[in-house]
């Protein structure tokens, strides 16, 4: 093993009954890196994400994080939801804080580390204001915040930005790549959009259904030190965007 | 396991009548019969034909009162959903006796029309037709908007949008509306029986209390209870068969 | 409705219903329906009265009893259903059944067993109120987002802290809406119930009126009842509109 992986999936099952949503599927996640899991829908990327998150329970097989065998949800974990999951009844800042609160941290710290990370994703001012004032790009900084105020190491994020509108997509996806250079820690990103996958990734593991498994990694070179305006059209990233596209689309009905 | 639902409603079935036969044999009071006892009175009353000539009487108030109300309500139901005039004029009638006790009208309607068939007519419509208006004029009102827009941008007249667009739309609201008039009108049909004059399934009910019959009070009580929860589980079935896929799954009470 | 520019607000209708009732009432047509005014001059006749007092009290203390058991029993019986479900299947037929049975028929029953006093009319206002708190707190539970559940356990909390800080506040306004609904059928029952067992409260009074043909005095108990139940109505309405955004962003 050469590089230090900071996750580790090794031949992981899952079954639901007769159907089998994970069938020995073994995966690395290197340290301080993105890892995306791409696939069209029901190729069993959530699944996956939420037994690394210790969410749900693999039927065999075993994930490691830091040397550690995932039993259950732990601090080294963070996860980011799709839906956003806000407390609809909690002001933003407490939203922000829940992590700790759940954690017994005394009120004055949790709050005072809560408005750092509500500053560092660019919601100074809305500290008091409840999810519902707020646009869906917002609520998800709120969410973001919430699990970088935790300070895990590993980032599990489901489909993060599928519920925002597209420009605000595109400038998470810019703040995201900032993230990952700047915070020392590991990122595993759900998505179904290839291009998605593609811009954020230092790693992409492309997954397909009907047995679920890992079809193929890619990790992307030439365009990783360029900044976030040339991503696009930098050749690499097209050739790969098209190539994901030809080895998926058999699957897409 | 296949019949799981059934299996368990068979359970709790025995449960309950299981802990009534019991309560009843231990003598908790002269007044509370085992279950068993209860049904042995039940059958001579089938056998004999009262509970039919009884239900014969009970009904008939029912049934007309339904009728009335029923046409009635979704006539003001629809005109309430179509004209904001006539919504701010007659609706706040049907909210407040929505929420009020109407039950207390029945010594006025007695002074009123007497003791006979109107009186009890009478109290079913009070009873049944608050919720077959309100739900009526809210599903008139609630339809959505884009297929009003489609029938208009289609050039349909303002008599096809409520023929063909208003009315199918709304009809699973009206008639869950109808389900609740008629299980308030269940109410109003007893409540008339054992208030104004006791006829029908009341007369044996209030009988069989005077001499301290109680197995056979019980069983007419059973019986009532009984025939009006089948009576609306049948409707609700019809309801989900008839309005599949154009379910808008609000019912207001 | 907007009359000459101006919004006319919701339940501004019933002032003309009133006056059209004033106007009936003066043209003497029905000896049945007296004036309005002349019903409220009544009303402030025999609202200091002892009888009038006693019947109003004895009313409260049947319906917050009876609703008091109602929420007590009902919220922990829903909540019990929503999580387990064992004691969900084995119940839920019954809470149904009793939701859409005709309960006045039960009143005969309650009276022999529990006698014609108090005790059978709060219970008779329990249980006209308890089915649908039970199967909205239920509704309530079953339905939280799912994401909230799995964000809780993700941050480690424990069950006791995901209770009280999540499942709770995010089944509150399908536990309002019940305990709304079941106030205005606890209101119904807790009549019902005096209209059956007529030797208490408004019940005593209804037998008193009308068995003397007093319509005046009759009005004036109706609608002091029928506007109390109103504003109960909208007072828990109000509560429930004010948190109704605790449950938004459900899927």
């Amino acid at each position: 093993m050469s590089k230090d992986n900071a996750v580790t999936v090794k031949n992981v099952y899952k079954n639901y009954g007769e159907t089998e949503a994970l069938s020995d599927m073994s995966l690395d996640f290197p340290r301080g890196e993105l890892t995306s899991l791409l696939g069209p829908s029901g190729c069993g990327k959530t699944t996956l994400l939420k037994i690394i998150a210790g969410l749900l329970p693999a039927t065999s097989g075993e994930v490691i994080v830091n040397g550690q065998i995932v039993k259950e949800p732990g601090p080294d974990r963070a996860f980011v939801f799709q839906d956003f999951a806000l407390l609809p009844w909690a002001s933003v800042i407490r939203n922000v804080a829940f992590g700790l609160e759940l954690r017994g941290v005394v009120k004055s710290e949790r709050e005072s580390i809560a408005q750092k990370y509500i500053g560092d994703v660019g919601l100074k001012g809305f500290e008091n204001s409840f999810p519902h004032e707020l646009s869906g790009g917002m609520r998800q900084r709120v969410g973001l915040a919430r699990a970088l105020s935790v300070d895990a190491q590993v980032l599990l994020m489901d489909e993060p930005f599928s519920a925002v509108d597209e420009q605000t997509r595109r400038k998470f996806q810019e703040d995201l790549l900032n993230l990952v250079k700047n915070e020392n820690k590991t990122f595993i990103f759900v998505t179904h959009s290839i291009e998605e996958a593609v811009y954020v990734s230092d790693q992409i593991a492309l997954l397909l259904p009907r047995p679920s498994r890992v079809s193929e990694i890619i990790r992307p070179t030439s365009f990783k030190n360029k900044d976030v305006d040339s991503i696009r059209r930098d050749s690499e990233y097209l050739d790969i965007v098209d190539r994901i596209w030809k080895s998926l689309r058999t699957y897409v009905k | 396991m296949k019949h799981r639902p059934l299996f368990l409603k068979i359970i709790s079935a025995v449960i309950l009548f299981g802990a009534w036969e019991i309560g009843g044999r231990s003598g908790v009071s002269f007044a509370f019969p085992p279950f068993s006892e209860s049904m042995v009175a039940f059958w001579s009353l089938i056998i004999e034909g009262t509970m039919f000539k009884a239900y014969a009487e009970t009904l008939k108030p029912l049934v007309v009162g339904i009728i009335i109300s029923g046409l009635l309500g979704i006539t003001l139901g629809i005109w309430i959903g179509l004209s904001d005039k006539f919504d701010w004029f007659i609706s706040p009638i049907f909210i407040v006796m929505q929420a009020a006790p109407l039950a207390a009208l029945i010594p006025l309607l007695i002074m009123a029309y007497g003791i006979g068939l109107t009186s009890k007519v009478f109290v079913v419509c009070i009873m049944a037709m608050p919720v077959i208006v309100l739900n009526t004029s809210a599903a008139v009102k609630n339809t959505p908007t884009n297929i009003k827009e489609m029938a208009k941008a289609f050039q349909g007249k303002d008599i096809d949008v409520i023929f063909k667009i208003i009315l199918p739309a709304s009809s699973p609201i009206i008639f869950a509306g109808l389900r609740l008039g008629v299980s308030a009108g269940f109410i109003g049909a007893i409540l008339a029986e054992l208030k104004i004059t006791p006829t029908g399934v009341g007369d044996i009910i209030s009988y069989s209390r005077s001499i301290a019959d109680y197995p056979s009070m019980y069983a007419a009580i059973f019986s009532i209870i009984l025939l009006a929860v089948l009576f609306l589980n049948i409707l609700e079935k019809m309801e989900n068969f008839l309005f599949k896929g154009n379910n808008q799954g609000y019912v207001s009470e | 409705m907007k009359l000459f520019g101006y919004r006319l607000p919701a339940m501004s209708s019933l002032i003309l219903w009133g006056l059209l009732w004033e106007v009936f009432g003066r043209l003497e047509v029905t000896y049945f329906i007296p004036s309005l005014s002349a019903i409220f001059d009544t009303f402030l006749e025999i609202a200091p009265t002892k009888v009038f007092i006693k019947a109003v009290s004895e009313t409260a203390y049947a319906f917050l009893a009876g609703t008091f058991y109602a929420v007590v029993i009902g919220v922990p019986t829903g909540i019990l259903m929503g999580k387990n479900r064992i004691i969900d299947e084995l119940l839920l037929p019954w809470v149904n059944m009793f939701l859409s049975a005709p309960l006045t028929a039960l009143v005969p029953v309650l009276m022999v067993l529990f006698g014609f006093g108090m005790k059978s009319i709060i219970i008779i206002t329990t249980l006209f109120a308890i089915w649908i708190i039970i199967l909205n707190t239920r509704a309530g539970v079953m339905q939280i987002n799912r994401s909230l559940v799995d964000m809780a356990r993700s941050f480690g909390a424990k069950p006791i802290d995901a209770f009280f800080k999540i499942y709770f506040w995010a089944a509150l306004p399908e536990i309002l809406g019940g305990v709304r609904i079941g106030f205005i059928r606890a209101v119904k029952g807790v009549i019902i119930g005096q209209l059956l067992i007529s030797i208490v409260g408004f019940g005593a009074l209804f037998e008193l009126y009308s068995s003397n043909f007093l319509m005046k005095h009759f009005w004036a108990v109706i609608i002091v009842l029928f506007a109390m139940a109103f504003t109960i109505s909208e007072i828990l309405a109000f509560f429930e509109r004010k948190v109704a955004y605790y449950a938004s962003k459900r899927g």
